[in-house]
């Protein structure tokens, strides 16, 4: 038998989380935890139930029953803002970008940088964006252009920068290399080392098995909305996985 | 880092490389040759047909100016509504039931209590038409974000509301004269602020676009980003201010009729010399309502927390809703603004008029929208600018005058106008196929 590896108390702890659309049960009763500094893989087919267990946590859509925990504090998250106030950072699987403004206005979007009088300082917002940017992705270069002139690449880092940008300690990143080529991909994976060694707990949705072997601590496995269940990566083989995911078969070291 | 200037790429033409360099976009030069072509167009008409051109005047311009300004209003809060995906129908009809209802307040209702000419009857009559026109259009919004019916159907219904509200006012009847201060507002000879103080206007519009440009320039600097090179910035600093002087310079240049002048020399105990007295109209007040109307909205969008949102809510209103944007409310208040700028524009419109009746504001509707899509705002959302709304009224209003003057009467007056905004939503369509 396998056991959560952490101790103490966790980041995040969603406890029992249920919600349904008409009759569909999207999420049955689920529970999954997150420490600080480790990232935990959430695996399924397409329909699980993965994207709508974290919208409950980034305030995207309001559970029906069940709770969540802030570092042992029970919250009640019920739009986004309350999520943001938790430092928790969404980078969503169809990016919610708005393709008509550019990068900063983009990066900056509800948490504008306002001047004296009451102005957004676009400048200001813009030498932050150009600031970040050259961190992240040093070639990108189209700060005054809307979005949707990007590729999906460049998309994908405004993405990024918007979540790392504003100090994120929970970070949900739903398929984040879904439309990403091989490089970029790299990238994507090595930033997801470098904010979990700063001490960022990271919900990770991902379908490519070695990357969930290489990036994650510990793999949450759903089907049909209810948990398979939960096992540290480094006691299992990718197979052991598969199976959870594809037959819905616990192996031995799951919890 | 030393200052560089913007990229230019030296393979692109000559035109090209002048656009980026001074931020001109290509929609709005589209504009302004349209709106040349029209008034040259109708000016020739007049030439070859008449052997004198009437469009060119200094007369026909400054009335067009005034009568641009109802509209215009209208069409910078309809680019708000339409850059957030949605539509306003009933403009015209509210148009109409807040200037029956300002009408009613000062003609029939109020001076029972306070007598006739009594200071405070423009004041009021005012609030009381912006206090109808944001509760109606707040209404409006409330039923569209908060109980899901479709913009579309809930101004159509309103077009028809408002119409049938305003006629039970008053059961039809035409209210008028109105009071006599309110009736300054609509412009004309004594609703214009004379030589001295256009020039003052001209004069604070080029401080201001000296400023812009060195702001601009200050504050690239500060951030170390390129900088628009220094012809590019003496162009438009060039071009800004000889647009504010040339408008000042004509409308000073459209006088006083004599009657006017005779029955003000008179007042004031001036003879009037043999050759006539030459007293120059200036900026009409409706002109002046609406430059200050589209200065703020634009500072309003371009500056503002809200201006932003109603961009984002255009361009992916998902992504503004998990951005923590409440739309709803949002669009509450869009809807609520459209509804302010409505009652503005009735105040304008009645006054002009010197009454309310029943029909004031008809087809206002597809004016408006009419000038918001040919300014560049796109149905598709997202898109849009004021400065292309109030160009986009100026140019429905030349081609109405134009038609006008050269004797069309209202019949086909409305399939031109039909037809531009049919042809302005699908050169839009055109343009944003190319862009992509
Ligand atoms: N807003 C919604 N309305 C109705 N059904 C939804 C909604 N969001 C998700 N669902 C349903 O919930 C189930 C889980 O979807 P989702 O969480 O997107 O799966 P995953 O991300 O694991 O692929 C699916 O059956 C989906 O159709
Ligand atoms: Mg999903």
């Amino acid at each position: 038998m396998g056991r959560n590896p952490n101790t103490g108390t966790p980041l995040v702890e969603m406890r029992d989380i249920s919600i349904a659309f008409g009759g569909i049960k999207a999420v049955n009763h689920v529970s999954v935890d997150l420490y600080a500094g480790e990232v935990v893989g959430l695996l399924g087919h397409n329909g699980a139930g993965k994207s709508t267990l974290i919208k409950c946590l980034s305030g995207a859509y309001q559970k029906d029953a069940g709770q969540i925990f802030i570092n042992g504090q029970e919250v009640e998250i019920n739009n986004p803002r309350d999520a943001r106030k938790y430092n928790i950072e969404t980078i969503y699987q169809t990016l919610a970008l708005a393709d008509n403004l550019d990068a900063a206005s983009n990066l900056f979007l509800g948490r504008e940088i306002v001047g004296p009088g009451g102005f957004v300082d676009d400048t200001a917002m813009e030498a932050e964006t150009r600031k970040i940017m050259a961190r992240l992705n040093p070639n990108f270069r189209k700060f005054n252009v809307p979005v949707s002139a990007l590729s999906g690449g460049q998309r994908q880092s405004v993405a990024i920068a918007r979540a790392v940008y504003f100090n994120a300690k929970i970070l949900i990143m739903d398929e984040p290399t879904a439309a990403l080529g091989p490089h970029e991909t790299q990238m994507v994976a090595e930033l997801i080392q470098e904010l979990k060694s700063q001490g960022l707990g990271i919900f990770l949705i991902e379908h490519d098995i070695h990357a969930v072997m290489d990036l994650c601590d510990r793999a949450v496995v759903m089907k049909n909305g209810e948990k398979v269940g939960t096992v540290n990566v480094n006691e299992v083989t990718d197979e052991d996985i598969l199976g959870m995911i594809i037959l819905g078969k616990r192996p031995p070291q799951a919890y | 880092m030393a200052q560089q200037t913007t990229n230019l790429d030296p393979q692109a033409g000559a035109l090209t490389r002048f656009l980026r360099a001074t931020e001109i976009d290509t929609r709005l030069l589209g504009m302004v040759a349209a709106l040349l072509l029209i008034w040259v167009g109708f000016h020739l008409y007049g030439v070859i047909l008449n052997g004198k051109g009437a469009f060119l005047t200094p007369r026909n311009l400054w009335n067009i100016t005034v009568q641009t300004a109802s509209v215009g209003i209208m069409a910078c809060g309809m680019t708000l509504v339409i850059i957030t995906r949605n539509i306003d129908l009933s403009v015209g009809s509210l148009l109409g039931f807040s200037a029956m209802m300002m009408g009613m307040f000062q003609v029939e209702w109020y001076p029972q209590l306070v007598g006739l000419g009594h200071w405070s009857i423009v004041v009021l009559t005012i609030l009381l038409g912006l206090a109808v026109g944001t509760a109606v259009g707040a209404f409006h919004g409330w039923l569209v974000a908060y109980r899901g019916i479709p913009a579309f159907i809930v101004t159509l219904g309103g077009l028809l509301v408002w119409r049938g509200a305003a006629f039970l006012l008053a059961r039809g009847r035409t209210i008028s004269p109105v009071d006599s201060n309110f009736a300054l507002l609509g412009g004309g000879p004594y609703g214009s602020v004379g030589a001295f103080w256009s020039w003052v206007i001209g004069l604070a519009g080029c401080a201001a676009v000296l400023w812009l440009i060195w702001a601009g320039r200050r504050s690239r600097a500060r951030h170390d980003f390129p900088q628009r090179p220094m012809w590019a910035e003496y162009f438009l600093a060039a071009l800004g201010c000889g647009l504010c002087l040339g408008t000042t310079l004509l409308v000073n240049s459209y006088p006083w009729p004599k009657g006017i002048v005779d029955q003000y020399a008179q007042r004031h105990g001036i003879t009037v010399p043999e050759e006539g007295l030459f007293i120059s109209h200036g900026f009409a007040l409706p002109v002046l309502i609406l430059l200050v109307v589209a200065i703020v909205m634009t500072i309003i969008m371009n500056r503002t927390r809200f201006g932003r949102y109603v961009y984002a809510i255009g361009g992916n209103p998902d992504a503004a809703l998990l951005a923590g944007i409440n739309v709803k409310w949002m669009i509450v208040k869009i809807f609520a603004l459209m509804g302010f700028l409505t009652g503005l524009s009735a105040v304008v419109a009645s006054a002009r008029l010197n009454s309310a009746t029943n029909a004031l504001g008809t087809l206002d509707e597809l004016y408006v929208i009419a000038a918001a899509v040919i300014g560049g705002t796109s149905l598709a959302g997202g898109v849009g600018t004021i400065y292309g709304a109030v160009l986009g009224a100026l140019v429905m209003q030349s081609l109405q005058s134009g038609m006008v003057l050269i004797g069309f009467d209202a019949a086909i007056q409305n399939i031109v106008v039909g037809a531009v905004l049919v042809l302005a939503v699908y050169v839009d369509t055109l343009y944003r196929k190319r862009v992509k």
